[in-house]
């Protein structure tokens, strides 16, 4: 549609909370732009009567609100008084845990921003945030995907962890410690993808479940990532594949990024991908 | 010349002497016979010594996530609760052991009880009865009563806290078919986390536990 066509159509109300025009609205002017072009035509009445008929019906395919944005949460664990686990740190000195999870969110949602995926941390400091605040904030979100992020010094590589409830029915009315048993099939199916990307950037993986407070009471595909140094346990933070050794973290970020935009590209193609509450 | 009062109280105090002696030596004479006489409801056979029998433990390994089968020849009591105790504490050593492949402090001493019970699912169980017998529906749950500075020192992680507690049940079960079910306690009262991560508030299935806890992706 053209401007100067754009200009015939009805002028929405100064103030108005909304600045686009409602279908019947855009009906109407296209009908009365079609009605002054061609008023000496004989066909005018017939279209008159026709095109509303047939531009409603078209209309009314096209969605009447913007696609729901896809929308991850971060959730850096642990903060505040609750330090989480003591990492090594460069020079033989100690890393907090709690530190480690707020740094590499950060990192994570910079990585995950630059490619258009909305964020949503649950902490942006140090702050201490029960599980229930947590799986709260990642519950309003409506989020496609929620990322627990932990690091320990046991084991090496990546650990992904899902949920242990056993697969429930989606329900109106959901238990909060249970929440998660609705979403296990959309958490596996992340947690594949997680794997997948993290494999093809040559970081070892190891998938299993547990119970998690925090997990269990969310309504989303959710994975706790533990992060873990590259080679075996004991390595220093400052040493090339240590826990705190940039390069690895940016690795394993790089790596969830991937793995993000491919759930997102999956999000597009509902086949792909299991409904909440669906049996793995 | 010594005066009469002082010769009268000399004797007093003399007389007082003797019968004190006599008296003490009288109740020297029943305190022995009352030591004798106690010897006699001493046990009088040594302690019997549990026989030896094979026990399977589960244990952890951090590298790949998975538990590990393995039979080892033990003295296990025949009661329920102190064969599983006794169980689990082997199983704790070996984590305490210098080189294990899932380092966890404290050993057999960060376990203080395990109580089995009727588990709530059981047919016609009463609640609290017949502790340390399984359910008429042969159905336990094992409450495993652990040591506050054992659940102080365990390493935080999800991974291996998981593992620790995976272990446990899988290791239970394995030697207590019956036990269906296992709670945790830390020096008698619940506790959110063992070391910040892994939930100790809710009741595991030992049916989730056997096999591995996770596994390597290639």
């Amino acid at each position: 549609m053209r401007w100067s066509e754009r200009m015939l159509l009805p002028v929405p109300q100064i103030g108005a909370a909304r600045d686009r025009f409602s279908p019947c609205e855009a009906v109407k002017g296209r009908t009365a732009l079609f009605a002054r072009r061609f008023a000496w035509k004989p066909f005018t009445a017939l279209a008159a009567i026709f095109l509303p008929l047939v531009s409603i019906a078209a209309l009314a395919q096209a969605p009447s609100t913007p696609a729901p944005r896809f929308v991850v949460v971060l959730d850096a664990a642990h903060g505040g008084d609750d330090a989480g686990a003591k990492l090594a740190g460069p020079d033989g000195s100690t890393e907090l845990e709690k530190d480690f999870t707020l740094q590499f969110s950060v990192r994570l949602r910079s990585l995950l921003t630059a490619r258009g995926i909305g964020v949503v941390t649950t902490r942006e400091s140090d702050v201490t945030l029960d599980a229930d605040r947590r799986a709260e904030i990642a519950n309003h979100a409506n989020a496609q995907a929620c990322l627990v992020l932990h690091a320990a010094m046991s084991g090496s590589g990546v650990h992904l962890f899902l949920s242990s409830l056993p697969p429930a029915q989606r329900a109106v009315l959901v238990p909060w410690k249970t929440a998660q048993a609705a979403w296990v099939a959309r958490s596996v199916a992340l947690a594949g993808m997680l794997n997948s990307a993290l494999n093809h950037a040559g970081v070892k993986v190891t998938i299993g479940r547990t119970a998690l407070t925090t997990i269990d009471s969310m309504t989303c595909p959710a994975v706790a990532v533990e992060v873990a140094p590259q080679q075996a346990a004991g390595s220093f933070s400052g040493q090339s594949g240590g826990i705190g050794d940039s390069a690895y973290q940016a690795q394993v970020a790089e790596a969830i990024a991937a793995g993000l935009l491919e759930w997102r590209s999956a999000s597009d193609r509902p086949a792909e991908i299991p409904a909440e509450g669906q049996y793995p | 010349m010594i005066p009469r009062y002082q010769t009268v109280i000399f004797v007093i105090l003399l007389a007082a002497s003797i019968v004190m002696g006599a008296v003490l030596w009288h109740l020297l004479d029943r305190a022995h016979q009352r030591l004798l006489a106690g010897e006699d409801s001493a046990p009088t056979r040594a302690p019997e010594v549990a026989p030896v029998e094979q026990a399977t433990l589960m244990a952890a390994d951090d590298s790949d996530d998975s538990l590990e089968t393995r039979v080892l020849s033990l003295p296990l009591p025949a009661e329920p609760g102190a064969r599983a105790r006794a169980v689990l504490g082997r199983l704790l050593d070996l984590y305490a052991a210098p080189g294990a492949a899932h380092p966890v402090p404290g050993g057999a001493q960060g376990i203080v009880d395990v109580f089995l019970l009727p588990a709530k699912n059981g047919t016609d169980a009463e609640p609290g009865a017949g502790g340390g017998s399984p359910s008429p529906s042969g159905q336990s749950l094992a409450v495993v009563n652990l040591t506050a500075a054992f659940a102080n020192g365990h390493p935080s992680g999800i991974e291996t806290e998981t593992l620790t507690i995976l272990s446990i049940c899988a290791t239970l079960h394995a030697n207590l078919p019956q036990v269906a079910e296992v709670r945790f306690l830390v020096d008698g009262l619940p506790r959110a986390t063992l070391a910040g991560h892994a939930d100790l508030t809710r009741t595991y299935l030992t049916s989730e536990s056997t096999g591995t806890a996770g596994g390597d992706q290639p």
